[in-house]
């Protein structure tokens, strides 16, 4: 037996009993008290305790903020909505920094219109309901949709011409047939959606819908002025450029809109055509605004439902596997980019993937618990 | 290093505008050493003994906080982590996530050959760039020596792609570590428990290894500082992948939290690549569509948030593409337009009758325009035009969409040949120069709608061949 283990079995011992034992060293004081001698259990205190770095999350400062938008209207706030959605409002860039105080949302698209150039995939989901843009909305809300977004799109000239009028009235049927907030979307004529917007946003007075869009190609002032005069908000779309964004925001901040009326679109590029500038686009504007770049502070909408533009998503190619799973995961994916990038509104089509989408927000928010399992025990599946 | 600025890297070098290293100046040079265009050995004059100090300093400062650590040996090698900064738009992401499949010592022989040889063969060609699976991650399921020895041999018989050792038993992983040394594989783990005898194996036989500490950062910074003191310095760190749940929303704030404390507080303990499990998810899902879905969802967001390197299961394609899609573009330099090759491409099935419409050659613009063609059901011939990588409006700004530049490329592509007609729909944006394109190429030239979108109609109301 070594001296020093001897020592160190001392440290826990009660009662020491030496049998049989040669002590062989040139002196030795034992120092037999109620408890040993002091120096042993610290020296090995220091070995068992290293200097540990804590943790804690890392934390910034910042001097700007999102505005937060109210997205729809209750009774008491002169509109007939169940549900209002609040969006934005963030003061921190993550979550865990404790600035976050609303979720993002999923809103379904619907079109007054059929649409036979749906994906397969799409149009197995919605064909039933084309003749009827307030059943195709009743039936997105039993499928998850935290908001509707009607897309006036017969009313191109080029396409049926609808007129403003009667596409008001489309947007009554769907503000009768659900209790959810409602988004107007145009044909994205510019000539045309101004008008369209003011006989829509009329016809919606008081629902604070949001209106999409105003961007630089078209009347914005127009549209702002409906928005103001019958109380909706104005989504700000311009086409992957930030000073664009910043310029057609504080246009229409200039035009009398109300900073907390105002969200914006930068436009977003499907997964595998464009998503890399969506993402940092989006990554930018936040990061700007929480800077204190004033001329980006508003929520950020993403136009998901894109993502049936990439080929992967929706093309009949055996090689890729069947466009059954593909399609869904493709909108997705594109879903979560820009969730990640910190995305506001999530704009979509099919149900699975506003499935998974939702599932990851309410996860986020730590709304759900996990399923109970065992991390590492991946190695033995 | 993310926030050097050239001045303060020029301050470190000679000076002296010598031009070996291949830059006019010290200071070109020192914003190429930024951008990792060149490396600090391209100046021969530093590597002079008078100027030691200075190349040790310039050294610590290049050092990415985000440590590089290579998994592999030979061409087939991958480098994960190197990393500079959180946000793309603050320079690039360098290396792209890695992403590695597993196989495990009680599959059949067939099956892991199957597995190997889909894993290894797997190629899709996008924009241009073959996007590949990076390794294979074998793992002991049956806790077996002897089985996991084997295993892992009959992988490397089979490929040479970098390999993960993964048990968190260290007889299994000294084993396996003994036949696969030379591969330099990724061990797959230390964790609180088993960390002295698996940190150990890592320094005797140098390879990079794992620091697992599940859902615990404290955990993981004190596992990484045991391991860092002992004397290893190529850790990958594991903090848990959770597909669902309130653990996936912490798991995300922690990988966010992790990469802002190595990149923004220089914090060593955590400056490594951080490794993501998504085939967790076949742990709660058993049905295989539905797994896939759930492992390919967490595989994106894990790749969305750092993670460097990620674990998958599914070997269908339909759940790849998406990933690998993402992979390009995430991990695309922002700095560097990317373009297709200029030439003549084919829309749908087009005919001799059919347009000729033209656009550039920045990517994006061309599979904008080709993805609108294609949904408005248009056959057609589409002309890119060299335009270095620009968008059509900012080359009509820079001087880089010329109607010399038109004539070449309708003479290079024999587009003549295709068609009987003579006329060309050019971009909207583009009408400015229309009459100089018409005069150098002789052609016809129609101006199209200013956004692609628009083309199909446009094309209903004005396309005749006569
Ligand atoms: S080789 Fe070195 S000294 Fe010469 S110009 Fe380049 S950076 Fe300057």
């Amino acid at each position: 037996m070594r001296l020093e283990d001897l020592i160190s079995s001392l440290v826990d011992a009660e009662e020491l009993e030496l049998d049989n034992v040669e002590i062989d060293v040139d002196e030795l004081i034992l120092e037999l008290k109620q408890s040993p001698p002091m120096f042993i259990p610290r020296a090995k205190k220091v070995l068992k305790e290293k200097e540990r770095i804590k943790f804690e999350h890392p934390i910034k400062e910042y001097k700007g903020s999102i505005a937060e938008v109210q997205i729809g209207a209750t009774r008491s706030e002169g509109g007939t909505r169940e549900k209002v959605v609040k969006i934005g409002g963030q003061t921190t860039l993550y979550q865990y920094e404790g600035g976050h105080k609303n979720r993002p949302v999923v809103s379904y698209d619907v079109f007054d219109l059929e649409m036979p150039s749906f994906a397969k995939a799409l149009r197995e989901v919605w064909q039933d309901y084309w003749s009827s843009p307030a059943e195709w909305a009743k039936e997105a809300v039993k499928r998850g949709a935290d908001m509707i977004t009607i897309h006036l799109i017969s009313t191109d000239p080029k396409i049926k011409d609808t007129s403003p009028r009667e596409a008001a009235k489309t947007v009554e049927e769907v503000l009768q047939a659900v209790k959810v907030p409602l988004v107007i979307g145009g044909s994205g004529n510019p000539e045309k959606d101004p008008l369209v917007f003011e006989k829509a946003a009329e016809v919606a007075e008081g629902e604070m819908c949001l209106i999409a869009s105003a961007n630089l190609d078209l009347d914005y002032k127009r549209v702002v002025e409906a928005a103001n005069k019958y109380g909706h908000n104005v989504l700000s779309w311009t086409s992957m450029d930030i000073n664009d964004q910043k310029t057609l925001n504080k246009l229409l901040l200039e035009c009398g809109l109300p900073k907390e009326r105002m969200v914006m679109d930068p436009t977003t590029g499907a997964l595998g055509y464009g998503i890399e500038y969506t993402f940092t686009l989006i990554e930018r504007m936040k990061d700007s605004a929480l800077k204190g770049d004033e001329d980006l502070q508003n929520p950020i909408s993403c136009g998901v439902t894109n993502a049936w533009a990439a080929r992967e998503a929706w093309m009949n190619e055996p090689r890729w596997g069947p466009r059954e799973y593909r399609g869904p995961l493709w909108e997705t994916i594109t879903a979560l980019t820009v969730l990640s990038a910190g995305a506001d509104v999530m704009m979509m089509l099919h149900p699975t993937a506003v499935n998974i989408v939702k599932n990851v927000i309410s996860s986020k928010s730590g709304e759900v618990d996990s399923p109970e399992f065992k991390y590492e025990d991946w190695l033995k599946i | 290093m993310a926030k050097v600025s050239p001045m303060e890297i020029y301050r470190l070098l000679p000076g002296t505008n010598c031009k070996e290293c291949g830059e006019v100046s010290c200071m070109a040079f020192a914003s190429a050493l930024i951008e990792r265009k060149r490396t600090i050995e391209d100046c021969h004059p530093l590597l002079d003994e008078k100027y030691r100090d200075k190349r040790k300093k310039l050294e610590a400062i290049l050092t990415p906080p985000v440590k590089e650590i290579v998994i592999g040996s030979g061409s087939k090698a991958v480098k994960i982590g190197g990393e500079e900064v959180m946000y793309r738009h603050e320079l690039t992401y360098f290396n792209p996530t890695a992403l590695f499949f597993d196989v495990h010592d009680e599959m059949s022989s067939d099956e892991i050959s199957e597995r190997i040889t889909r894993i290894d063969h797997f190629i899709i060609t996008r924009i241009g760039q073959d996007l590949r699976l990076n390794g294979v991650a074998i793992r002991s399921r049956s806790g077996d020596p002897t089985k996991f020895g084997e295993v892992v041999l009959s992988v490397m018989e089979r490929t040479d792609l970098p390999l993960a050792i993964c048990a968190l038993d260290p007889e299994l992983l000294e084993i396996a570590l003994e036949i696969a040394v030379d591969r330099r594989p990724l061990i797959y783990a230390a964790t609180r428990d088993n960390w002295e005898k698996v940190g150990k194996l890592a320094l005797d036989h140098k390879c990079p290894l794992v620091a697992s500490s599940p859902g615990d950062m404290q955990g993981l910074l004190d596992l990484s500082q045991d391991l860092l003191d002992m004397g290893l310095s190529e850790l990958v760190l594991d903090i848990g992948s959770y597909p669902l749940g309130d653990r996936y929303g912490q798991m995300l704030e922690n990988l966010a939290a992790l990469r802002r404390m190595a990149i923004e507080r220089n914090l060593n303990l955590v400056g490594f690549p951080l490794i993501g499990v998504p085939m967790v998810a076949w742990q709660i899902e058993k049905d295989d569509v539905k797994a896939s879905m759930m492992e390919a969802t967490l595989a994106a967001t894990q790749m969305l948030r750092y993670c460097d390197i990620l674990i998958l299961h599914s070997l269908e394609t339909w759940s790849i593409l998406p990933i690998l899609t993402l992979r390009q573009n995430i991990y695309t330099d922002p700095r560097v337009p990317i373009q297709v090759d200029p030439g003549v491409y084919t829309i749908g099935n087009p005919d001799e009758e059919s347009p000729v419409l033209m656009t550039t050659n920045f990517a994006l613009t061309y599979y904008t325009v080709a993805a609108d063609l294609e949904a408005s059901k248009v056959d057609c011939h589409l002309i890119v035009v060299d335009t270095e990588g620009l968008a059509v409006e900012p080359a009509m700004a820079g001087g880089k969409l010329t109607a010399s530049l038109v004539k070449d490329v309708i003479v290079s592509s024999k587009v003549k040949d295709l068609v009987k007609h003579r006329k060309i729909i050019i971009p909207g944006m583009a009408a400015r120069i229309s009459g100089e394109i018409e005069e150098a190429t002789g052609w016809e030239v129609m101006v199209g709608p200013l956004d692609s979108s628009r083309i199909g109609g446009y094309l209903d109301q004005n396309w005749t061949v006569s």
